[in-house]
């Protein structure tokens, strides 16, 4: 489904050159669970920014089903992160003026869905999530898993097919943490791809797919047999 | 995302950070305020001469002795020779023409007016019944001056209000003798209260027959001959004819100026507008000047909100969306800001009004609209940049608020 060929990603720094991808080449299939584990600096989060399209390759190419993303324009690419790609942060990243539900339903004012269906998707989700009273609560009113969630929800509302989480339980105690990576896991089942960026081997251990990595290079990239 | 959601999200933002968006509005209000207030003084001023021309009377063309090139203002004091004096018989001769409704000679001069122990300096009037009528004034009390023969010098004097007052106080004056110079007059009526007029008060005038003026200043001259058209399309007819007649009688020589009161209101009314425009337009800088506050606090808003334009761009906003964001808060806060300058100019010229009830404040509509369209023109124009810097976010550093 998503296809990373020759990658590369080098970033200037005055006349400094930093190089955090090195000739990245990686195939992720529709429903797999991965996990991407590997040292501070060795280039986790550039690789998953890199799959979701908030990133450009400095060389390589990078395929969606088949198709170059790379070339595509800034207003193309942003349809993509749209409708096929969820993001869930370390620190939340939720907008502090706006409540839970308000935050879930930001994806799809952007795309343009109509009122009466937002609120109506939103509502279902902050259930599912058990998040229906805490819903006209603002970020800074809730619990950091909580806030999790929130984000979660926000970032499947849009039902997309790859969900790319960096560090999602770094800024949470174990058992929170726990509760969300749970919550993650069941997206599986809807058949979503879950790349779960971590420092926690025990989280990455879960993973069928393990990837490590280290200065920028993919040093292995494990299948766990069933 | 539509418009609508655009313009929402919008208001959110800008209801996020109530003081950042109070000071923008203020400082538009401001120059909106500026504008409207100015130009309705500007235009005040205008309106304020075009009603005192207008209670000199309608239709009006006025002969003067003496001729100047340029139809303006005060004709008769630049040419060096004397020109031939107007009479009484050249006033008459104009009603010759059918153009013209009636006339009105006029001799000014000033004598002492004596009541008793009483005594003033006073301007005199010399005129006809007409002037009742050419002049637009009004008879308060009594009659104004009785028509017939021009050349009757007769004893007889209409007062102006307050001419009657400080000689009479509350006393009944019609029907009671003054002393003018060195000759007794009867009042016979005194004319209603009417204040100042093309800055000769009307109230402090004392009015009596041509003849007699031209007794007691011992002249046979005209100030001037007041004419009245017989209506607005026979103004150029008349001030034609007037010279015309002029010119025969005065043995073929143009030795007076026929003006028409439309010339000299035109000339006004272009004058005062252009000021009215000049005024508006520098207060319209100011507005220049809020549109560069928007500027500096939309950069500071952008570098504010990295963080949320980052998540933004990750929830999948394409820059162009941003960029529309940026300029619906903009759009929002330049409206709300005309709103409220207008509310603040009206105001304003309402109480200019209260506090100077002579001058007819009101600010024109073409000044109230170029000063919202350049509150909204210059907000949207001055967001541009803010808008594209936020667009042009780089999302991944932009969510690690680099
Ligand atoms: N915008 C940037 N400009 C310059 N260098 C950068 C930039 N972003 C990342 N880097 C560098 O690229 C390398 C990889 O960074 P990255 O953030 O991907 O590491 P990481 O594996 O996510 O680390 P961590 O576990 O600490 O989050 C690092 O050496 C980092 O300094
Ligand atoms: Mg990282």
């Amino acid at each position: 489904m998503i296809e990373l060929q020759n990658v590369c990603r080098i970033f200037t720094v005055g006349d400094q050159q930093v190089t955090a991808l090195r000739d990245i080449n990686l195939r992720l299939d529709a429903g797999e669970y991965i996990s991407i584990m590997g040292p501070s600096g060795s280039g986790k989060s550039t690789m998953l920014n890199m799959l979701g399209l908030l990133d450009r390759p400095t060389s390589g190419t990078y395929l969606l089903d088949g198709g170059n993303v790379t070339d595509l324009n800034d207003e193309q690419q942003a349809r993509v992160r749209r409708e096929k790609i969820g993001f869930v942060f370390q620190s939340f990243h939720l907008v502090p003026r706006l409540t839970a539900a308000q935050n879930v339903e930001l994806p799809m004012i952007l795309a343009g869905i109509p009122a009466e269906e937002r609120k109506a998707r939103v509502q279902v989700l902050m259930q599912n999530y058990g998040l229906s009273d805490r819903a006209d609560h603002k970020p800074d009113q809730l619990s950091g898993g909580q806030r999790q969630r929130v984000a979660i929800a926000r970032a499947t509302v849009m039902n997309p097919t790859v969900l790319l989480a960096d560090e999602p339980t770094g800024n949470l105690d174990r058992t929170t943490g726990w509760e969300v990576l749970k919550l993650l896991e069941g997206l599986l089942e809807q058949g979503i791809t879950l790349v779960v960026v971590t420092h926690d081997a025990e989280i990455g251990a879960r993973a069928q797919r393990r990837i490590h990595m280290l200065d920028g290079r993919i040093v292995s990239d494990e299948q766990r047999t069933k | 995302m539509k418009l609508a959601d655009t313009f929402q999200f919008a208001f959110g933002s800008l209801r996020g950070s109530p003081t950042r968006t109070l000071l923008m509005m203020l400082a538009m209000s401001i120059g909106v305020a500026a504008v409207v207030v100015l130009t309705a003084l500007g235009e005040g001023a205008r309106r304020y001469v075009v009603n005192q021309f207008s209670t000199l009377g309608t239709n009006l063309v006025i002969v003067l002795p003496g001729r100047t090139e340029t139809a303006g203002i005060g004709p008769g004091l630049m040419s060096g020779q004397t020109p031939r004096d107007i009479t009484l018989d050249d006033a008459q001769a104009l009603l010759r023409s059918r153009a013209i409704k009636r006339i009105a000679p006029l001799t000014v001069g000033s004598a002492a007016l004596s009541r008793g122990a009483l005594n003033r300096e006073v301007v005199v009037l010399g005129s006809t019944s007409d002037l009742l009528e050419v002049r637009h004034m009004s008879i308060g009390i009594g009659k104004f001056l009785p028509a017939g023969d021009i050349n009757d010098g007769l004893s007889v004097c209409v007062l102006g209000n307050q001419m009657k007052q400080e000689l009479f106080g509350n006393e009944q004056a019609v029907g009671q003798w003054v002393r003018l110079g060195d000759r007794r007059f009867r009042v016979i009526g005194v004319l209603a209260s009417q204040g100042e007029s093309m800055g000769m008060r009307t109230d402090e005038l004392v009015i009596i027959p041509v003849a007699s003026a031209h007794q007691l200043f011992n002249t046979s001259s005209l100030f001037r001959i007041l004419v009245e058209a017989k209506s607005r399309d026979y103004i150029e007819q008349a001030k034609h004819d007037a010279e015309e007649i002029m010119v025969q009688r005065h043995s073929g020589e143009r030795d007076v100026t026929v003006i028409t009161q439309d010339a000299v209101l035109a000339t006004f009314d272009r004058i005062l507008t252009t000021l009215t425009m000049a005024v508006g337009g520098i207060a319209a800088i100011s507005l220049a000047v809020a549109g560069v506050l928007i500027m500096n606090v939309m950069l500071i808003a952008v570098a504010q909100r990295v963080k949320e334009i980052g998540l933004l761009k990750a929830l999948g906003a394409p820059g162009k969306q941003i960029r529309m964001l940026f300029f619906a808060e903009a759009a929002l806060l330049s409206t709300a800001g005309s709103v409220a300058g207008l509310v603040l100019g009206y105001a304003g010229s309402m109480i200019i009004g209260q506090i100077y009830p002579t001058l007819p404040v009101s600010p024109p509509w073409w000044a109230v609209l170029a000063a919202c369209f350049t509150a909204l023109g210059t907000g949207i124009l001055f967001s541009v940049w803010p808008a594209r810097r936020a667009a042009k976010l780089d999302p991944v550093a932009a969510l690690a608020g680099r």
